[in-house]
């Protein structure tokens, strides 16, 4: 990027990322005193894994015997790399949050006691009201604004520049404190929502030394239309599955079984268990995307069978990214911090997935809490942004005018066939669910040689150049994945990372695993905190006999 | 993958340009907004639920693209019917007032284990 932004903005709280994280950040920041601008790749409200469809909730009522019970089961399933504390702070300011937005206009449906059901979110509805939120406390928003790099000097981050990809400006934003809210990456892969997810904020985070954790904890495909994109499957629970010739399957949506079977050949669906025209009125109003491409495609999903696949979802249902290190969700870098999927949500999901209702309760607790945390700090730094020596920290997929990594000119190649070469290496079930040492490697030595050629992307206009960033973005997170993947020698409880030659939960691997830079990666480990809350000891998960992952 | 802009039905307010997360669309010359990148469309059906005019359609596939008739759209009532589901625009019930997904543990085939309130942390699944 060119040295002098065509549009310069200064603020208190930068926050980049306009999904559910991002919006809570916003509106947390701007509710506790500081001026706010909000950019994002797309648009506040559409953006994101969550707008286009709808998606669960962590929600519990205050009771505590029931929180109580969740925590220690989550503990489990999570192979005991959650934080109980975590998990109870999300339960409750998640209730908090979830009374705000019944006020703010969202229309939660009533059960027949009159109790509000708070437990689900309509994504349209949801954002729309968000963004509404958002603008009202006086946020400045960037649509369809992707940052590209950060600012950086003695002191930490400063702000963030990017272009404005509908008018082919540049843009700068001063801000003492940014949030990180710039979802997963989930590798272009067509998933619902997902192709805005490209991990940028991990690059982003990792050029300026923060730390990754949980990246091993990316084993996660979702059932879709074979030909369609949504990724929305918890219906299939009413479906049975069948091969090609018309023969029953044994199966369900969840474990090993649609993995092993679309690598012999296709696997079709029919949602007969939902046998009555009664039942199947209440499904088409619990998760109306779901019908829709099979609609569409002129398939009655009731009793015609219909084609899956499997699409990757990466870290937007795995549990990996920034590492948090306060209670802020601030990171290890000075005035950073991180809200959902960009950042790990082990501390709340473990080694598990959080797809499907923690992840959504995390956006929305972890926004909150770094939008006030960001705020605080922004708001006691001691120089205005505006008059900081902050120099931009992008290093790669910026073009060749920033490709500053020290090694000899790249020679030139198109973001697409590097973005090929990626996903060859992370989309396959053979390499990235079937892992196996020997597969992670040499997949990991292909991405590191794609890593040696980012630079050599040559950007042509805007477009190309927001592009060949999530390239590079994508490339660094794979190779985090994997790197973390092959230091973990073992398969722990959750089902997110599994290999082949260790089968077994390793009681001492009980640890998280951390990896930072770019061009060397450094992986270390770190103890799980112990909190004051209720934990069951490691010996009792051991002898449960329940921790070997599926 | 977005397949249509309709001449006939669009108003040129460009809310579809605005709103794509994937920023498929240019403004028209015309007014009317183009299909600029197609291949961008992640088939996400969000601009049909925003555009004020029924006047777009995305198609169920993902991956490739398929010829469409506008006219056959329109007639088989396609045209518009993701936003009527959703509930947006007058008149309308939105999908969250009338949400089901509270109570369809309540008709689950049987075997499907599912503990009460936390209903998506079955091991491995969601």
């Amino acid at each position: 990027m060119s040295d002098s932004a065509e549009r310069r903005l200064t603020a208190d709280v930068l926050v980049i990322g306009g999904g559910p994280a991002g919006a809570w950040a916003a509106w947390s920041a701007a509710t506790n005193g500081a001026k706010v601008v909000l950019a994002d790749k797309g648009y506040l409200g559409s953006s994101g894994a969550t707008a286009p469809g709808g998606t669960n909730l962590l929600y519990l009522p205050p009771d505590k015997e029931m929180r109580i019970r969740a925590v220690e089961q989550r503990m489990k399933q999570g192979g005991y790399l959650a934080e109980p504390a975590w998990i109870h702070r999300v339960l409750d300011q998640v209730y908090t949050n979830m009374e705000l937005i019944e006020q703010w206009g969202y229309p939660f449906v009533r059960d027949e006691n009159g109790t509000p059901m708070r437990d689900h979110l309509h994504g349209p509805e949801y954002m729309s009201i968000m963004r509404k939120v958002v603008k009202r406390a006086g946020v400045k928003v960037l649509d369809q604004s992707p940052a590209l790099e950060l600012l950086v000097d003695e002191f930490g981050v400063g702000g963030a520049r990017g272009v404005s990809r509908q008018d082919d400006q540049t843009w700068e934003v001063r801000a003492n404190a940014v949030v990180i809210a710039t979802g997963g990456c989930a590798f272009l892969s067509n998933g619902l929502g997902c192709n805005v997810l490209t991990g940028d904020g991990y690059l982003m985070a990792g050029e300026l030394g923060a730390e990754l954790s949980g990246m091993e904890f990316t084993r996660r495909y979702a059932p879709a239309p074979a030909f369609g994109s949504n990724t929305r499957s918890r219906l299939l629970g009413w479906a049975t599955y069948y091969d090609e010739h018309g023969n029953e399957l044994q199966g369900a949506r969840q474990g090993d079984f649609l993995a092993e079977r679309l690598l012999k050949g296709p696997v079709y669906a029919i949602m007969n268990k939902a046998d009555t025209p009664e039942k199947q009125a209440l499904l088409r109003k619990s998760h109306a995307i779901f019908f829709l491409p099979y609609d569409r495609a002129g398939i009655d999903v009731f009793t015609q069978p219909f084609p899956l696949t499997l699409r990757y979802e990466g870290t937007v249902r795995g549990t990996g990214g920034i590492r948090i290190a306060g209670d802020d969700c601030s990171t290890t870098v000075g005035g950073l911090f991180a809200a959902g999927d960009a950042a790990t949500r082990e501390r709340i999901t473990g080694s598990a997935s959080g797809g499907g209702a923690f992840n959504a309760s995390w956006a929305i607790c972890s926004g909150t809490w770094a939008g006030k945390g960001a705020a605080a700090y922004a708001l006691s730094h001691q120089h205005s942004a505006a008059t900081r020596d902050l120099r931009p920290a992008g290093r790669y997929g910026l073009g060749s005018a920033s490709a500053s990594n020290g090694t000899a000119s790249s020679p030139a190649v198109t973001s697409q066939e590097l973005i090929k070469e990626i996903q060859n290496q992370v989309l396959p079930l053979s390499i990235n669910y079937f892992r196996t040492e020997a597969g992670l490697k040499q997949a990991l030595h292909r991405l590191d040689e794609v890593w040696k050629r980012v630079n050599g992307q040559v950007p042509g206009n805007v477009l190309e150049q927001v592009r060949a960033r999530e390239t590079a973005a994508m490339a660094a997170t794979a190779r985090w994945m994997y790197t973390a993947a092959l230091s973990r020698k073992e398969s722990r409880s959750g089902g997110l990372h599994v290999l082949a030659e260790y089968p077994d939960q390793d009681e001492a691997q009980q640890y998280r695993l951390l990896v930072s830079g770019l061009e060397e990666i450094s992986v270390r480990t770190e103890q799980v905190p112990v909190s004051g809350s209720p934990v069951v000891p490691a010996a009792a998960a051991a002898a449960s006999g329940e921790v070997q992952a599926g | 993958m977005i397949e249509l802009v309709s001449e006939e039905r669009c108003i040129s307010c460009n809310i579809c340009v605005k709103v794509c997360p994937t920023n498929v669309f240019d403004k028209g010359d015309d007014g009317v907004p183009v299909i600029a990148r197609q291949s961008d469309c992640q088939t996400c059906f969000i601009c049909e639920v925003y555009c004020p005019a029924d006047a777009l359609y995305v198609s169920p596939y993902a991956e490739q693209t398929v010829e469409v008739d506008e006219r056959e759209l329109a007639d088989k009532g396609v045209l518009g019917s993701w936003r009527a589901i959703i509930g947006w625009g007058p008149g309308r019930t939105k999908i969250a007032a009338i949400d089901t997904t509270p109570f369809i543990d309540r008709i689950l085939p049987p075997r499907t284990i599912r503990p009460q309130g936390v209903s998506e942390v079955v091991r491995g699944g969601s």
